[in-house]
C-alpha cells in the first residue's frame, strides 16, 4: 500500500472556518476514529464476528453528517451510505455505543437487532436507509427516494455515498441515467469516496478514467473531484454541493480522494497500513498552527474518548444476546414467529 | 367481462384515486403505449423507466423507503433475473432492520408460456420468487381476482410481487368486478369503448372509468375451492387453473369428483385449505407450468407428506414445466415443455385411481 494520495493533500483555505465548527469536527474526527480503534479490538478480542469502516475518511465524512437536514421523510434528507460511515452517523448524533453493540451483534443493537454486520447502520427517524453489504445498489435506492423529493418539493435531497471499486457495477452507470432524466433531474448528492483500492486490488489496474467524477460530465452533471484529506477543502466543497443540489434540484457528483488506514476490513488483518495518509495529525496540525487547540488540548480529547469507549464496550459485554425464537420475527412489517 | 388486463388496470385507477398510489412505471408502461400488455393504459400515474430493470426495482425501494406507493413493471419476467439481488434486499428490508423499516411497493411482471413467446417471453418465475423471503406473492388466473388481488397489493405495507399470467391476460371474466359495466356482450363493448386506448394517435384520448368501481378485494394468503369433489385434490394457480378445472369437468364424465384449489397466492399461501381438502379426498395433484425442479409445488409436496403421510392414499403427484434451458419456440416444443390439458387429466386420473 502507497501513499497515493498524499501528492494532492493541500493546506489551502485554512483559517476559514470559524473556531467553533473547527472544534466541533475535530471532535467528531476523533471521537470517529476512536470509535472504530474501539470496534477493532472488540473484534480481535472476539467480542464481534467483522469490522470494517471508515478510518481515513474523518475530514470528508464529518463534514457531510454536519450538513445533513436530520429528519424522516421526503423533507429531511435521505442517507444511502455505506460500510464506511459510521463518522456520518456520529456528526448526525449517533451513539458510539449503540455501533459497539451491533459490532457484538446483541438483542440491543438498534440497527438491526444482532443480524447484520457492524457498520450496517440504518435508522428511519433519520431517513437513513438501511446500509447493504451489496455494492452499488444504494445508488439505485437513492434514485427512488430522490423521485419522491422532487415530485412533493420541500428542500429535502438524496445523499449517496459509495467507493471508488464500487463504480465499476452497472448501478452506478444507471444511476447517472436515472439522475438526469431529462426535464427529471433528481436532487441527488453522489460521492465516490476513492481510496483506491477494492479490498487487495490496485484502483488503477482496473480504471482508465482519469477521475471517476467525470463520468457525470457526460451526462451534463456538474462534477468535482477534491482532497477528502483536508477538512477545509473537504467542507468548502460539500457546501457548494449540498446547496447545488438543495437550490437547483439537479444531481451532483463529487469525488473525494481519501485513505484507507486499517484496511478493507477484518477479512484484511485491520491493521494500521504504513504508509497511507492520515487526515487527523494534518489537521491538528493546522489546528496547533491556528492556535485553535493546543497539542495538550487534542490530546485530552482523545484520552477522553479513549476511556469513555472502553467502558462502553465494557457495558456491551453485559447486554443480552438475540433469542433463537425471533428468527422469523419482521419477515413482514410487524410480524411475530413462525409465519408459515 | 372485462378481461384480467382491463382488470388490472381498473384496480390501479382505484388505487390512484383512492389508496395513495403514486407512481405505476416501467419500460412502455406509461402512455402511448401503456404496457405491452396494456395492463396500464390510461392510468394517470404511469411513466415511462429507462430499459433497465435494476435501476426500475432500485427506483420502487427508494419509493417505498419514501413511503410513496408505487407500482413498478418488469415487462417479462425472463428479464426479472438481474434484479434478484434487489429483490432479496427489498424482502430483507423489515426483517434486516428488525423491523424499523419497511417496503410498500408493489412490482408486477408476466409470467409464463401461451403465447409462442420463444425462450426469453415465456418463462415463469414462481419457483424462483418463493425462495425469496419477505415477499408477499400472488398469481391471480381470473379478472375479478386480478381486481382484488391488485387492490389487496397496494393495500399492504410489504413487498409484494404481482405475477401476471400472460397466456390469460386478455381472457375475459366470469364474475363481475363491482363497478364495471354489465356482463353483457353490451356491457364487454362499453368497457372496451370506454379504457382501452385507440388505435393510432393517442394524444387526446382519455379514459372513461367506470364510476362505481370499488374496494373490492382479494386477502393475500387466501385460495379458493373453484371446482368442489371428493376424490382428488388439485391445487394450481395461474396459466394451469383454467386447465385444471376443465380436465375437473371432464373427469367428472367419468365418475371422479375433482376438488381444484385456485392458490392465488403463493406466499403466504393457504395450506388450511390445502389441508382441508387433502384430509378429505386423501389424494392430491400439484400443477403448475414453472421447471420441476426445485419448483414451488415441490415444497407443498414435501409439506403434504410431512403434515399428511397417514391421510394419504395415493402418492403426490407435481406436474410441473420439463427442466430445460427454456421452452421452445415451434408449437411442439412449447406444448411438450409446459403442462397442457392431456398431462394434467391424465396425473389426476393416475393419483385418482391409484391403489390405496
Amino acid at each position: 500500500m502507497t501513499k497515493k494520495n498524499e501528492a494532492s493533500i493541500t493546506q489551502n483555505g485554512r483559517g476559514k472556518l470559524d473556531k467553533k465548527t473547527l472544534i466541533r469536527i475535530h471532535d467528531l474526527m476523533i471521537k470517529s476514529r476512536v470509535m472504530e480503534e474501539r470496534l477493532i479490538n472488540m473484534y480481535k478480542q472476539s467480542q464481534g464476528y467483522f469490522w470494517l469502516g471508515g478510518p481515513g475518511e474523518e475530514a470528508f465524512n464529518v463534514p457531510i453528517g454536519m450538513m445533513i437536514k436530520k429528519g424522516q421523510g421526503p423533507q429531511f434528507d435521505y442517507c444511502h451510505f455505506h460500510y464506511r460511515s459510521g463518522a456520518q452517523m456520529l456528526a448526525l448524533g449517533m451513539d458510539p455505543m449503540d455501533s459497539m453493540r451491533q459490532m457484538q451483534n446483541t438483542a440491543t443493537d438498534p440497527f438491526s437487532g444482532g443480524r447484520n454486520f457492524a457498520a450496517h447502520y440504518s435508522k428511519r427517524e433519520w431517513n437513513v436507509v438501511p446500509i447493504t453489504s451489496t455494492i452499488e445498489t444504494q445508488y439505485l435506492t437513492a434514485v427512488g427516494t430522490a423521485i419522491a423529493q422532487k415530485r412533493e418539493g420541500g428542500t429535502g435531497i438524496t445523499i449517496v455515498n459509495g467507493g471508488d471499486a464500487g463504480t465499476a457495477e452497472g448501478d452506478f452507470a444507471s444511476s447517472l441515467v436515472w439522475a438526469t432524466r431529462p426535464k427529471m433531474e433528481l436532487p441527488i448528492l453522489m460521492i465516490v469516496t476513492n481510496n483506491g483500492w477494492g479490498i487487495s486490488t490496485d484502483g488503477s489496474t482496473q480504471h482508465g478514467e482519469k477521475n471517476i467524477a467525470d463520468r457525470g460530465k457526460a451526462f451534463g452533471m456538474k462534477t468535482s473531484t477534491i482532497n477528502g484529506l483536508d477538512v477545509q477543502e473537504s467542507w468548502d466543497a460539500l457546501s457548494e454541493a449540498f446547496a447545488y443540489v438543495r437550490e437547483n434540484r439537479k444531481p451532483y457528483l463529487l469525488e473525494a480522494k481519501v485513505t484507507r488506514l486499517y484496511g478493507h476490513s477484518s477479512a484484511t488483518g485491520a491493521n494500521l497500513i504504513a504508509g497511507e495518509v492520515d487526515p487527523i495529525p494534518l489537521f491538528e496540525a493546522q489546528l496547533e498552527e491556528a492556535k485553535v487547540l493546543t497539542r495538550d488540548q487534542m490530546k485530552k480529547i482523545r484520552e477522553d474518548y479513549v476511556a469513555q469507549m472502553l467502558e462502553m464496550s465494557k457495558r456491551v459485554r453485559d447486554e443480552p444476546m438475540p433469542d433463537s425464537s425471533t428468527i422469523y420475527d419482521h419477515t413482514y412489517l410487524g410480524q411475530k414467529g413462525r409465519y408459515w | 367481462m372485462a378481461t384480467i388486463a382491463q382488470a388490472i388496470r381498473m384496480a390501479l385507477h382505484y388505487g390512484e384515486k383512492n389508496l395513495g398510489l403514486k407512481e405505476v412505471f416501467g419500460e412502455d408502461v406509461g402512455p402511448p403505449l401503456g404496457g405491452v400488455f396494456t395492463a396500464t393504459q390510461g392510468v394517470e400515474c404511469s411513466w415511462n423507466s429507462p430499459l433497465d430493470e435494476r435501476g426500475i426495482i432500485g427506483a420502487a425501494m427508494g419509493l417505498a423507503f419514501a413511503g410513496r406507493r408505487c407500482v413498478a413493471e418488469i415487462q417479462f419476467c425472463d428479464y426479472i433475473y438481474n434484479t434478484i439481488d434487489l429483490l432479496k434486499l427489498a424482502g430483507n428490508q423489515s426483517w434486516s432492520t428488525n423491523g424499523d423499516w419497511n417496503m410498500p411497493m408493489t412490482v408486477m411482471t408476466p409470467v409464463g408460456s401461451g403465447i409462442r413467446g420463444s425462450i426469453y417471453h415465456s418463462h415463469s418465475f414462481d419457483a424462483t420468487m418463493t425462495h425469496i423471503a419477505g415477499w408477499k406473492i400472488v398469481m391471480p388466473s381470473n379478472a375479478l381476482d386480478a381486481y382484488g388481488l391488485m387492490i389487496a397489493c397496494l393495500k399492504d405495507p410489504n413487498p409484494t410481487m404481482y405475477l401476471k399470467p400472460k397466456a390469460l391476460l386478455r381472457v375475459k371474466g366470469h364474475e363481475a368486478i363491482p363497478g364495471e359495466p354489465e356482463l353483457t356482450p353490451e356491457g364487454e363493448k362499453e368497457l372496451r369503448r370506454r379504457i382501452d386506448a385507440p388505435l393510432g394517435d393517442r394524444s387526446k384520448w382519455k379514459p372513461e372509468w367506470p364510476e362505481n368501481l370499488t374496494d373490492y378485494t382479494v386477502e393475500i394468503g387466501k385460495g379458493k375451492v373453484v371446482h368442489e369433489g371428493g376424490h382428488v385434490t388439485v391445487v394450481s394457480y395461474g396459466r394451469t387453473l383454467p386447465i385444471c378445472v376443465q380436465a375437473a369437468n371432464e373427469l367428472e364424465s367419468q365418475g371422479v369428483s375433482v376438488e381444484v384449489i385456485d392458490l392465488r397466492s403463493l406466499w403466504p399461501y393457504d395450506w388450511a385449505l390445502i389441508s382441508e381438502s387433502i384430509r378429505k379426498t386423501r389424494r392430491v395433484v400439484f400443477v403448475n407450468e414453472d421447471t420441476e425442479v426445485t419448483n414451488f409445488g415441490e415444497h407443498l409436496i414435501r409439506r403434504t407428506v410431512e403434515e399428511h403421510f397417514y391421510h394419504l392414499e395415493a402418492r403426490p403427484k407435481l406436474v410441473a414445466g420439463a427442466f430445460v434451458p427454456g421452452v421452445g419456440l415451434a408449437d411442439a416444443l412449447e406444448m411438450a415443455s409446459v403442462p397442457q390439458l392431456d398431462s394434467i387429466r391424465q396425473a389426476i386420473l393416475d393419483v385418482a385411481n391409484e391403489s390405496a
